[in-house]
């Protein structure tokens, strides 16, 4: 089997699909628990009213670097990872259509991430707090008066490269290198929203890298794209911002939606229901995502003809993603179903997810919106869009695909075990939160009124369950990884795609004579 | 595979490769160009710097016109509050306050306002302030004649000064508005270079 360097050059050099997956499912796995400990130290302070573990500024750098290392680091990485693993798998393709190019996009990643967080150790204090303490949003102009905002700049524009070659390389996989008879509506619905995702990212991330540039500038060159002092609008700034940031939402809950459309089939033992409906329904949320953005920023003062056109655009996305629920139901629908673990996580996908999607509704309603902006309901609504939408389906695809990896079935017991608590502590976090959205507590504050106290502490003892229960994934990786019960190449009973017709574990090559598709 | 598809595949990767390259490129353009785009919408909507022109800030011909216009309509049984908020930039180490927290005045007739200011930073500095008015929509049928802020305020280090607003309203003003608060923001240019 030794057909590849081995140590650590076979790592560094490596141009092999399944390598780089795996590197980019491990490093998210890093970076979920680096800014899941980050989550830890905010629920440990939020615990009770009044300052206890670390000092304000500390707590929002918390804030700040939570964010955006579960975003850029552990959530988009990880559908990176999936998509370097399965797409040529699932499409019959020996491997990316830019291998090289596929290197490079992983390799930068180490290092934006050490960019980011760097500045937490560089001067004198830990403790005073000295990294990016801003929002994940980093709004001017707060933003621009941080000392070291180039170290954030240049990792945002890392970042931004490496999530564009990434994008390259998966379209141009996906169009060029289908097995003979692949064609586009017979892809399984995983690369269809990779196809999309991918689209998406090449449209948005270069205007993310557009303005941490005109940040950059303001800062450093003179220019008042944002400084109010120099003629600049930072509400500008929301507005370019949000233009990336809302397809980016997207970009975190599609291949999801991709991920579950393969498991609920399989568990089910039935053809997903309506396929052609949901490639277009993942169009169309992929369309509507460009033109709703300003529903972040209702309450920056736009003219009420804004807001209604935001608002009626807004709700209009409940029509295609209430498409994609009503379509998993009816796959499940009087299907022979069974309950394995990835099939657990899925339903709880289904089912969490909706909750989230409902919370998006609401806030889409402007007057609404306004009693909720900026408090804990937004924290509740997207935590559950994003831990229980995307990481839940994160979590599901590993349990899924991992035994095709693998080559060995994973410790059932544990991972039931991993799921049930999870299930049930990410609800005691996150549920309350509504409460105390609602109630008027504000998000991104260390301290809190006194009446706020009972739903942060029930959050927080939820917090750190669900938190340290990770932990047990991390050890059922493992085991699975050193050994366990033999898979037989089809892994689940009667499980249909290219992906279960090779050996397991997946040779370091498949698919080198391209398979027939009938 | 043999080795012409093979080929064939590599050469239609990189075409591929360098189309989705092209779309970078725009996007990425297509992001400045949301900077201007802003501005005529903006205009469009009259809001924002456009709410200030219609209240005749860049043109002093026809502010005097509209002053004068303003005056022959002015309404002395009508009320407005308008409270002065101060507000300095990034922790700039100033005093900067108004005179008088809130003055009632009659649409359409002119009025002095104070404003003092001290620079403690311990340098000489050049400051701009930028003014605000809420509620938005009250912005253009509020017109400063004479504002500190319509030009960069220099002061040497430990200067202090009284600065003068003249401003009316315009009887125009919707019925629903009884109390304009107006906001100024105070920032230093040190970190904008000086153009």
């Amino acid at each position: 089997m030794s057909d590849h360097p081995t140590g650590i050059k076979r790592w560094l050099f490596t141009t092999n699909h399944k390598d780089i997956g795996t590197m980019y499912l491990w490093f998210a796995f890093t970076m979920l628990f680096i800014g899941g400990a980050m989550a830890m130290v905010i629920r440990a302070e939020l615990f009770q009213p009044g300052m206890q573990v670390v000092n304000p500024n500390f707590f929002n750098m918390m804030t700040t670097l939570h964010g955006l290392i579960m975003v850029f680091g552990a959530i988009m990485p990880a559908m990176v990872g999936f998509a370097n693993w399965q797409v040529p798998l699932m499409i019959g393709a020996p491997d990316m259509a830019l291998p090289r190019m596929n290197n490079w996009s992983f390799w930068i990643l180490p290092f934006a991430a050490i960019m980011l967080v760097a500045p937490m150790f560089i001067g004198g204090d830990f403790m005073a707090g000295q990294g990016p303490a801003f929002g994940w949003t980093f709004y001017e102009p707060l933003s621009g008066q941080y000392d070291k905002l180039a170290f954030f700049i240049f990792a945002v524009h890392l970042l931004g490269f490496s999530s564009i070659m990434g994008s390259i390389n998966i379209i141009a996989t996906i169009l060029n290198m289908r097995a003979p008879g692949m064609t586009l509506m017979k892809m399984p619905l995983f690369v269809w929203t990779w196809l999309i995702t991918a689209f998406l990212l090449i449209a948005v991330m270069p205007v993310l890298a557009g303005v941490v540039t005109m940040m950059l500038t303001d800062k450093h060159f003179g220019t008042s794209f944002f400084d109010a002092a120099g003629g600049g609008d930072p509400v500008l700034f929301q507005h370019v911002f949000w233009f990336f940031g809302h397809p980016e939402v997207y970009i975190m809950i599609l291949p999801a939606f991709g991920i579950v459309s393969q498991i609920i089939p399989t568990f089910a033992r039935k053809p997903l229901f309506g396929y052609a409906s949901m490639v277009y329904a993942t169009a169309a949320i992929a369309f509507l995502s460009f033109i709703v953005w300003a529903h972040h920023m209702f309450t920056v003062g736009m003219p009420a003809a804004g807001e209604l056109y935001f608002m009626y655009a807004t709700v209009m996305i409940a029509v295609p993603t209430a498409v994609k629920v009503f379509n998993w139901v009816a796959t499940m629908w009087k299907g022979s179903m069974t309950f394995e673990v990835p099939m657990l996580w899925s339903i709880a996908f289904v089912f969490l997810f909706t909750i989230g999607g409902f919370t998006g509704l609401m806030l889409g309603v402007v007057p609404v919106d306004f009693q909720y902006h900026d408090t804990y309901f937004v924290v509740a609504h997207f935590h559950y869009v994003l831990v229980t939408g995307s990481l839940f389906a994160i979590i599901a695809g590993v349990y899924y695909w991992l035994p095709k990896w693998t080559g060995h079935m994973f410790d059932i017991r544990l991972s039931k075990i991993h799921f049930w608590v999870s299930a049930i502590s990410v609800n005691i976090l996150f549920f309350p939160q509504h409460f105390l959205g609602l109630a008027g507590m504000p998000r991104r504050i260390p301290d809190y009124a006194l009446q706020f106290t009972e739903f942060n502490q029930i959050s927080s003892i939820g917090a750190f369950i669900f938190g340290g229960t990770q932990l047990l994934f991390l050890y059922i990786i493992i085991k699975c990884i050193k050994g366990g019960d033999k898979v037989s190449d089809e892994v689940w009973e009667d499980a249909k795609g290219l992906e279960w017709e090779v050996p397991s574990p997946a040779p370091y090559h498949t698919h080198a004579t391209p398979p027939t598709v009938k | 595979m043999e080795p012409e598809v093979i080929a064939k595949t590599r050469v239609s990767n990189k075409k591929t490769a360098g189309k989705l390259l092209i779309i970078v490129v725009a996007m990425f353009g297509f992001g400045y160009a949301l900077v201007p785009l802003y501005d005529v919408v903006c205009q469009v909507l009259g809001i924002g710097r456009f709410a200030d022109i219609e209240s005749g800030k860049y043109d002093p011909k026809a502010q005097e016109q509209l002053v004068k216009d303003m005056a022959a309509n002015k309404d002395l049984t009508r009320n407005v509050t308008v409270e002065f908020i101060t507000v300095l930039n990034g922790g700039m180490k100033w005093e900067f306050k108004a005179l008088q927290k809130e003055v009632v005045v009659h649409p359409g007739v002119m009025s002095t306002v104070d404003f003092y200011a001290k620079n403690l930073t311990g340098r000489d500095v050049i400051a701009q302030a930028v003014p605000r008015i809420l509620p938005g929509n009250a912005t253009k049928y509020f017109t400063k004649i004479e504002c500190f802020c319509f030009t960069q305020q220099i002061f040497k280090k430990g200067e202090a000064r009284n600065m003068p607003l003249r401003f009316m309203v315009s009887p125009a003003l919707p019925k629903s508005i009884n109390t304009i608060t107006l906001s100024y923001t105070f920032f230093d240019t040190q970190p904008v270079a000086l153009k």
